[in-house]
């Protein structure tokens, strides 16, 4: 006899959190669009298109870490290639967005301004159907959908884990980017997409189209972290968190790794393809750069920096790294590359569990002076969690040379 | 997961959200304008000298008295060489910052991913950098060249007996939008020249390439036919130095096989030994050695500011093609505004048209009426064993821009706004 | 007929005739300089005087305008002596200062002219290897008024090799001559050739026109059929060669990039996202050995990179010290983390070169005997800076090969790569071990960094375009494994090379990548994976 399904989804997040996803759906939904479309310019309250467009794009960063935290925190891999993923949903809407320009663009031909111009005479097979809204909606998860199944299923089909599949990850990046980057694959080349007019014939860059796209990635985030609690918390999650932590015992007791890693990392994937979907029309543009090896490293470090393995860790880290980015490169524009560095190496060596760790710790030495017997079983628990999460790398002592 | 954590973490993040970034406080006796150059990421090699430039410009101007008698303030931001960031950073500039002005940009990219922002905006945007044409923006100023001004008469020169007469055309570029269209003009140019096309080897490559040793050697195979070659090379960046590099050491050398190019200048040639590459070309449409009153006077200028302000390696520090732009582009801005007494978008736009500045390139450079792009010399140069140019070859007068080259089909038509 | 009719302007007969047999005079007469204060046009009219006019003087105006040196002032064509400026006619010293002298420019056009020039006069020189180099310049751009030079050299020449490039260079303008026998001696000698050129010119004669054979002489078509064939054969050998050079050439590269990182990896489990950063410390710390060679020892500076091996390695190794101490070493069992703090360290050191040196590119020039390459066929050229490196790899390798098998450190460093606690319990000081092989995977870096100066460019964010290509040449071989990693980084250089030749780099790199992913699906573990029990845990 099994719970409803609705009743495990219900569970698997506590009512606390319930509540704070509503307070934070009411700021996002309602709070956010209110203070930008109805709130004169005046009032201190309001929201300008920059304030928006900017917490936008990070709203899909955010989706793109809980997407990474729910592979590497809760699967322990660690894909250098995340960034792949993201420009594929971003590519697969953006092909949508260049064919709503129509005739509008500088040549005024039905066709996309870069192909006319490197004398492309009809579209290209593979854009067939980009004019169908619908169509991108399906290309926006089933592309990176694909190509991460093909991936994965070859790659933890051959057992390869660790720094070999980080490694792997990041040499298809590498080679999708390069083939981007070439003007004959069709996609623009190093100028990429840009320029967008308009949505469902709805103009791209009003007030109204604006806050859609905010809400509507505030809205994919909740549903990601809702659907991520779900997941972690069932019986699922904790195959998968076994097979983390020690693989070889889990085969052993007849489960088949490869089915559990691969679901994660097709999920993963999709989710990274929907946030791309959604941050193209924000930032207005696309281009291969998305792709390179870097962007996906710092797609990791957003996690890391929030503390891996708590998802809403993953919203953080992205949230407090892109912050701060925007806010030093226009305060200190020339160092600002230091106080990264710096944070990274700060968080990495003085908070293991990221910020959330640290949260958890100060709350537990605060509740500690409080209320001492009180206290007591909550820092056990909470403790005892945390050697958990770390727990994986940590512990499993093996010839470095031979393992990741 | 503790939950009263998570609905901490997750208020605290909502209500970051919903602050945003406090907005900078506003002066009213100064006029804010905008400096969008990467100071950090691959671009920061070559844009880092173009955003010193301008603030050398407008500290000048504030020595002068400013403009209608307010001080300028430069806002500087950092785009990182990251194109998103760039469309971000340029909304900040022009809707928080509410900046009259923004000079920046160097790649195409990220000229074309802030285009619509400053469309939206009606913004204003001075773009100093030679660039591929093939686009015209109410909102921007175009003070580099367009294909006609630099690309063409290059490859005219190469024709031409004082040129070495070449008949047979390398087209060597870094694989992006900026090589392959201006090698798509020139390859239609040279074909109305009577180039056939097996007398054309077009190649390119990747970004950061840095192995140039099978290009070189099938570059070599190429000019072996027997026709006099040339190689016009639209490598970007990092890549021209292990390409000239390569080039000394397999001894292809100007006088058998020169190579023009147009994204070296002198602050490239910083990196390279040029002693192997005398000979070699670059077209602009100015270079540091020229000699007249107005760039000796640039010259110190900015090696003395380079001084006072610490840049690293100041004594040696070079001006070039795009800092020259940059540098007349803000004194247009200034003429622009001070004629329309006001720092209006429209009316700026309105008034740049037909604005001169007497430029360190020698000239009197005018801004066209209609097509927003500056009428500028060109200057052929050869390589010095110093790392500058000696100017071989000019045209007489300043020359018009055809943002939309007449090679490309379709675009007879256009050449206004 | 050869298109040289540019060139027989240039040159009239005269001018070569008479270069050979003009006395050498005190003076020079004024009136051949005067063309140097005009236009391009006059500037080639004054060398080609001055080529007629022959002797030491003429010699020493066209080595000065070579150099750069000549210059004009008030008409009067003047030499440039350090702080002494010269009369070019008389070679008195002037009571004039350097500095308001306006150098006399060239053009390609103008510098042709100059190079065959001093060449024609070079070509009778004592010294072989001006003979050489002359016969070689001229031999590039032969036009039928050198003819009477050539016949002149080949009586006088004694050295085999210069004959050969000149009696060549003399068959490619016997072509055209009415007389058969003289063209078919004439194919037969160039049938020793290996340029392309030649080819093609001899291809020429295999052509109809007009219904009209070019060559009309049956044997002498038949004679260049075969000759074709010989200088074919001798072009696709040389070909092939540079082929599997260049490959080598970036494997050797490849192998330095990644070298350090392999043994960083295999001793510590480390993923060091800033080796690419320390490549960048050992190529500036070469730049800085340069500038203290060019202000300290400029006589020696074409050793400033031999000098620099030591201080590339040591700053490279003090960095890495730095970083296991402060950093690394708190995050030993957590290889994942130590990848996101070395990536910070990376930006953090990018960012610090960025601002301490400029974002702009280092010149590192090559030192003399590292420019210039020795041409296995024309076109075909092994330039000495690819041929040190390659050479300074092997060097690097068996060094690390010594160290690790023939020193107690480097039993120590195997030790603890195969079996941490098991060597800390027998004693090993494993904490000593790591920090010492971490500096020496770092002092290699270092290396790396200084190859690298001699071939690409030296900036801030060198490291980045290497990082990449490193990881896939230490995954390919199996981490830990310095055999495998020299495997792979020959392996990518060669296939690279050829892919290149065959797609173009852009597909080229694509598919190696691609090769790579397919690959470690086959062997998960690398090219040389450690068996046995280690292999899975």
């Amino acid at each position: 006899m099994r719970t409803p399904f609705t009743v495990r989804l219900l569970r698997s997040t506590p009512k606390s959190g319930w509540l704070a996803i509503a307070v934070f759906a009411a700021i996002t939904l309602i709070g956010v669009p209110l203070a930008h479309l109805a709130l004169p310019e005046s009032s201190p309250l309001h929201l300008s298109a920059y304030t928006v467009g900017l917490l936008g794009k990070i709203l899909c960063y955010m989706v793109v870490a809980v997407a990474m935290d729910l592979i590497w925190g809760y699967a322990g891999i660690l894909s250098l290639g995340h960034g792949l993923f993201f420009a594929l949903g971003g590519y697969a809407f953006g092909m949508y967005l260049m064919r709503q320009i129509g005739r509008d663009g500088s040549y005024g031909a039905e066709l996309p301004d870069f192909m006319v111009f490197l004398d492309w005479k009809e579209l290209p097979w593979y854009w067939a159907g980009s004019d169908s809204f619908l169509w991108a909606l399906f290309l926006v998860v089933a592309l990176p959908g694909v190509v991460a199944f093909v991936f994965g299923w070859f790659a933890f089909r051959s057992r390869i884990k660790g720094v070999y599949f980080s490694i792997i990850t990041q040499a298809l990046t590498y080679a999708a980017m390069l083939l981007f980057f070439r003007n004959e694959t069709g996609f623009g080349g190093n100028n990429g997409f840009t320029d967008f007019k308009r949505i469902l014939g709805h103009d791209i860059t009003s007030p109204e189209m604006r806050v859609t796209l905010f809400a509507l990635s505030a809205a994919l985030l909740i549903a990601c972290l809702v659907l991520g609690r779900y997941l972690v918390s069932s019986r699922f999650g904790r195959v998968l968190a076994a097979i983390r932590d020690a693989e070889s015992r889990v085969m052993f007791i007849g489960y088949n790794p490869l089915h559990y890693k691969l679901f994660m990392w097709t999920l993963s994937a999709m989710l990274c393809g929907l946030a791309g979907a959604l941050y193209v029309p924000q930032v207005g543009i696309i281009n291969p750069s998305e792709m390179s090896p870097a962007n996906s490293i710092e797609i990791a470090v957003w996690v890391a920096v929030g503390g891996r393995g708590t998802l809403i860790g993953a919203v953080l880290g992205a949230g407090i790294v892109n912050l701060a980015k925007s806010f030093f490169t226009v305060t200190v524009p020339e160092y600002w590359p230091f106080f990264l560095g710096f944070l990274f190496i700060a968080v990495t060596l003085y908070l293991p569990d990221g910020v959330v760790g640290l949260w958890r710790k100060l709350r537990a030495r605060r509740a500690l002076a409080a209320a001492p017997d009180a206290a007591e079983s909550s820092v056990a628990g909470s403790s005892s969690a945390a050697e958990k999460a770390d727990a994986g790398p940590a512990n499993v002592t093996v010839p470095k040379g031979a393992t990741a | 997961m503790n939950r009263r954590n998570f609905v901490k973490a997750l208020t605290l993040s909502a209500s970051i959200a919903a602050i945003g970034l406090p907005v900078g406080a506003h002066a009213a006796d100064t006029i804010k304008v905008g400096i969008l150059h990467s100071l950090s990421g691959t671009m920061a090699i070559s844009e880092t000298a173009l955003k010193n430039v301008a603030l050398m410009t407008i500290e000048e101007i504030n020595a002068k008295g400013g403009v209608m008698g307010k001080k300028l303030e430069p806002v500087v931001v950092d785009p990182a060489s990251n194109w998103p960031l760039f469309a971000e950073k340029a909304r900040q500039l022009v809707a928080q910052d509410k900046v009259a002005a923004v000079f920046g940009c160097w790649t195409s990219v990220s000229r074309k991913s802030v285009n619509p922002v400053f469309k939206e905006l009606n913004g204003l945007l001075f773009y100093p950098v030679q660039y591929e044409g093939e686009e015209l923006e109410k909102n921007v100023f175009y003070t580099g060249a367009a294909p006609n001004q630099q690309a063409i008469p290059a490859v005219e020169y190469l024709m031409s007996e004082e040129g070495g007469a070449a008949k047979r055309f390398v087209l060597l570029g870094t694989d992006y939008v900026y090589p392959r269209t201006t090698n798509k003009i020139l390859r239609a140019f040279l074909k109305s020249k009577g180039v056939a096309d097996a007398d054309i080897m077009e190649d390119y490559t990747p970004f950061g390439h840095s192995d140039y040793q099978t290009i070189i050697a099938n570059i070599k195979k190429f000019a072996a036919a027997g026709k006099k070659t040339a190689v016009i090379s639209t490598i970007n960046g990092d890549s021209n130095v292990p390409f000239y590099k390569e080039l000394g050491n397999a001894g292809l050398k100007a006088t058998d096989v020169p190579v023009v190019a147009f994204s070296v200048g002198e602050e490239e040639l910083r990196g390279v030994d040029t002693k192997p590459l005398v000979g070699h070309l670059a077209a602009w449409n100015y270079f540091m050695s020229l000699k007249n009153p107005e760039n000796a006077a640039f010259v110190k200028k900015y090696r003395d500011w380079a001084k006072k302000n610490g840049v690293p390696n100041a004594d040696t520090v070079v001006t070039n093609d795009p800092m020259e732009a940059t540098y007349v582009g803000i004194y247009m801005w200034k003429q622009a505004v001070e004629k329309a007494k006001s720092t209006d978008t429209d009316k700026v736009i309105a008034a740049l048209g037909g604005q001169t500045v007497k430029a360190p390139s020698g000239f009197t450079l005018t801004m066209d009426k209609t097509n927003h792009h500056l009428h500028k010399p060109v200057y052929i140069g050869e390589v010095r064993g110093d790392g500058q140019f000696d100017v071989v070859w000019k045209t007489k007068e300043p020359i018009r821009a055809q943002p939309w080259s007449p090679f490309i089909p379709g675009n007879e038509s256009k050449q206004g706004i | 007929m050869f298109r040289l009719t540019l060139m027989k302007r240039i040159f009239g007969v005269a001018l070569l005739l008479t270069l050979l047999v003009a006395p050498a005079r005190a003076a020079l007469d004024p009136s051949l300089l005067a063309g140097f204060a005009g236009d391009f046009q006059g500037r080639m009219a004054a060398i080609e005087a001055l080529g007629v006019a022959g002797g030491d003087d003429a010699r020493r105006v066209l080595d000065a305008l070579e150099a750069g040196r000549l210059g004009v002032v008030a008409g009067r064509a003047v030499i440039v002596d350090g702080d002494t400026v010269r009369d070019a006619a008389s070679g008195e010293a002037l009571d004039q200062g350097a500095g308001d002298i306006e150098l006399v420019t060239l053009n390609n056009r103008v510098r042709r002219t100059l190079a065959n020039a001093r060449a024609a006069l070079a070509l009778t020189s004592a010294d072989r290897a001006e003979r050489l180099s002359a016969a070689i310049t001229l031999g590039d751009n032969p036009n039928e008024t050198l003819l009477p030079v050539f016949d002149r050299a080949l009586a006088a020449e004694t050295d085999e090799e210069i004959r050969g490039i000149v009696a060549r260079a003399a068959a490619r303008i016997k072509l055209a001559s009415p007389d058969p026998l003289t063209r078919l001696r004439a194919v037969r000698a160039l049938g020793e050739s290996s340029d392309p050129a030649v080819k093609n010119l001899l291809e020429g004669l295999l052509q109809k026109r007009d219904g009209n054979w070019v060559e009309p002489h049956p044997e002498v078509r038949t004679a260049a059929k075969l000759a074709i064939d010989d200088i074919e054969g001798r072009i696709a050998i040389a070909e092939s060669v540079g082929t599997v050079f260049s490959g080598l050439s970036l494997g050797s590269i490849l192998l330095l990039a990644a070298l350090g990182l392999a043994i960083t990896y295999g001793v510590m489990g480390v993923i060091n996202m800033a080796h690419g950063e320390l490549l960048m410390v050992g190529a500036y710390a070469t730049f800085l050995v340069q500038g203290l060679f060019r202000s300290y020892l400029p006589a020696y500076l074409d050793w400033y990179v031999a000098a620099a091996i030591p201080v590339a390695f040591l700053s490279a190794a003090l960095v890495g010290v730095a970083m296991e101490r402060l950093v690394l070493r708190h995050l030993y069992g957590r290889p994942l983390e130590s990848l996101l703090a070395t990536w910070g360290l990376s930006l953090v050191l990018i960012q610090a070169a960025r601002v301490i040196f400029g974002p702009q590119n280092l010149e590192l020039a090559n030192p003399s005997w590292m420019s210039g390459g020795v041409e296995l066929a024309a076109g075909v050229v092994l330039p000495y800076n690819r041929i040190v490196i390659i050479g300074f790899a092997v060097f690097v390798l068996v060094l690390i090969w010594l160290m690790m098998q023939k020193t107690r450190l480097g039993m120590f460093v195997r030790a603890v790569t195969q079996n941490r606690p098991m060597a800390g319990c027998v004693g090993v000081p494993t904490a000593r071990v790591d920090t010492l092989a971490f500096a020496i995977g770092c002092g290699v870096a270092g290396l790396g960094g200084l190859a690298l100066s001699q071939i690409a460019n030296v900036g801030p964010a060198m490291g980045t375009g290497y990082i990449v290509d490193a990881f896939m040449v230490v995954v390919l071989g199996g981490v830990g494994q310095l055999a495998g990693a020299v495997w792979a980084a020959l392996g990518l250089g060669i296939v690279s090379k050829f892919l290149e030749g065959w797609a173009g780099a852009v597909i080229a790199k694509i598919l190696v990548l691609v090769f790579i992913i397919v690959f470690i699906q086959k062997r998960p573990q690398g090219i040389f994976a450690l068996k046995g029990r280690f292999a899975d845990s």
